[in-house]
């Protein structure tokens, strides 16, 4: 039986994820507009600073121009269509197909900026990651962190009245403990090779994940239903 | 009569004189660095668990307005938030003096810190989006959901992070913890217990009376509205 569901719930998300990806090809909207903002932010960090900046300015940097970027890109995941297509969506969807695939949609969205962001820093600020393979796995977890926070917080500001100003003011609190973690883990991936003082940040990365990606599962049925 | 339904005030109102008398005449151990501003233990820990009974009561009426979706319980739902922020940036003041006198700074980069800072602003946020938006079903059911999420982070940030992380606040990784009886002195625990049961009914006593404030304003107006 659970099969069952999995199975229907597995093919519901590949067609609805397919359907966003669609959408977004037809139009760039949302790729061009936030690539675009990632260039021209880095570059202003390049103009701010000379070419030799330190590890740990260079992480900040880094994350904080990524934060701003995932909550740009994903604000108007919920936004671009008009209610009328998100009563169809209601009538031949599950509630909770609709959010893991936006949920996937924006993790696959995230990953992209994430390493996009990494090469344009690269490429003007310098190379002073020591330990890359964990670089990556801190990428990818905070990508994905970075996606489902982001969406449930954008779910619940759609339903209100739509402004930016709410959905940062509402992201901010809860993406600062990730952040943090972010920061104190891809600092060390900066300075040494290292991996053993990590696991434990790593873990708790991890399960903030699972945790957020829990709750928005079981609460967005309830915000879907207007 | 009056005895009867009011009992637990009038106990609130003896418990938290006894812990204000109590906890300056009682024995503390005198360790470094806190000597004698360890008695600040029985209001600052107090004032958090106040703070916690508040938002689990929050919690609770959250989850029963989706079962049910009765106004009543949203409006309780917001006023013990209310009650447990106040509550919360009491806790973090008196830490601040607390860590003016022990450390020497008011604030540090700490995760127990943090998470308490970070959990007191995710409840400020829900209040900022409950005030933008107008129409009461919706507020109320978008608030429940947020609060619920709210309720959940805010236990991993503030009871789980610091826990498994080194830190120079009580209760960091491997540290003892001093709410637990065997890791509190036998003279304090007289006073700590007591204490805590004072400004947890303190607390609850304030909720009360905030959401019979509200009942009676809504009641005015619905009285206004069929008037006219």
């Amino acid at each position: 039986m659970i099969i069952f569901i999995l199975l229907l719930l597995y093919t519901e998300i590949k067609q609805l994820i397919g359907k966003e990806i669609r959408l977004e090809l037809k139009q760039k909207y949302v790729l061009n507009g936030i690539l675009l903002y990632l260039v021209s932010t880095i570059f202003v960090t390049f103009l701010a600073f000379d070419r030799i900046i330190s590890a740990d300015t260079w992480n900040s940097l880094f994350w904080i121009i990524l934060l701003f970027v995932a909550v740009n890109g994903i604000s108007k995941s919920f936004v671009q269509e008009s209610p009328a297509r998100h009563l169809y969506y209601y009538t031949i969807a599950s509630p909770q197909g609709i959010l893991l695939s936006k949920i996937l949609y924006n993790l696959l969205l995230m990953t992209i900026l994430s390493v996009f962001s990494f090469i344009f820093f690269l490429l003007l600020m310098g190379n002073p990651v020591v330990n890359v393979p964990l670089f990556i796995i801190i990428l990818v977890l905070g990508s994905l962190g970075l996606a489902s926070v982001l969406t449930m917080v954008a779910a619940i500001a759609s339903r209100a009245s739509n402004n930016f100003s709410l959905m940062a003011i509402l992201s901010f609190p809860v993406v600062l403990p990730l952040l943090g973690t972010l920061m104190k883990v891809s600092k060390s991936a900066l300075t040494t090779t290292q991996w053993s003082g990590n696991y434990g940040y790593i873990f708790i990365l991890l399960i903030l994940n699972i945790i957020v990606v829990i709750l928005a599962y079981l609460l967005f049925p309830y915000l879907w239903r207007d | 009569m009056f005895f009867k339904e009011n009992w637990w005030k009038v106990l609130a109102a003896v418990l938290l004189i006894y812990s204000v008398i109590m906890g300056f005449v009682v024995d503390v151990p005198i360790m470094h660095p806190t000597y004698e501003t360890l008695r600040n233990i029985f209001y600052h820990v107090g004032m958090w668990f106040a703070m916690f009974c508040s938002f689990i009561i929050s919690f609770v009426y959250s989850l029963r307005y989706l079962k049910g979706f009765k106004e009543e319980e949203d409006i309780r739902s917001v006023e013990a938030v209310n009650v447990g922020i106040i509550f919360g940036v009491l806790g973090l003041l008196t830490g601040m003096i607390w860590a003016h006198f022990t450390w020497n700074f008011f604030w540090t980069n700490d995760p127990k810190l943090n998470g308490a800072a970070v959990g007191i602003i995710i409840y400020l946020a829900y209040l900022v989006l409950r005030g933008s938006m107008e129409e009461t079903h919706k507020r109320a059911k978008v608030s429940a959901v947020y609060n619920i999420f709210a309720f959940v982070l805010l236990i991993v940030f503030v009871l789980i992070l610091p826990r498994l992380q080194t830190s120079i606040h009580p209760g960091g990784k491997g540290e003892a913890n001093p709410v637990l009886p065997m890791d509190l002195d036998a003279h304090m625990r007289f006073v700590f217990y007591p204490a805590m049961a004072g400004w947890i009914l303190l607390s609850i006593w304030i909720w009360k009376l905030r959401v019979r404030i509200r009942q009676i304003g809504l009641k005015m107006e619905k009285e206004y509205y069929q008037e006219s």
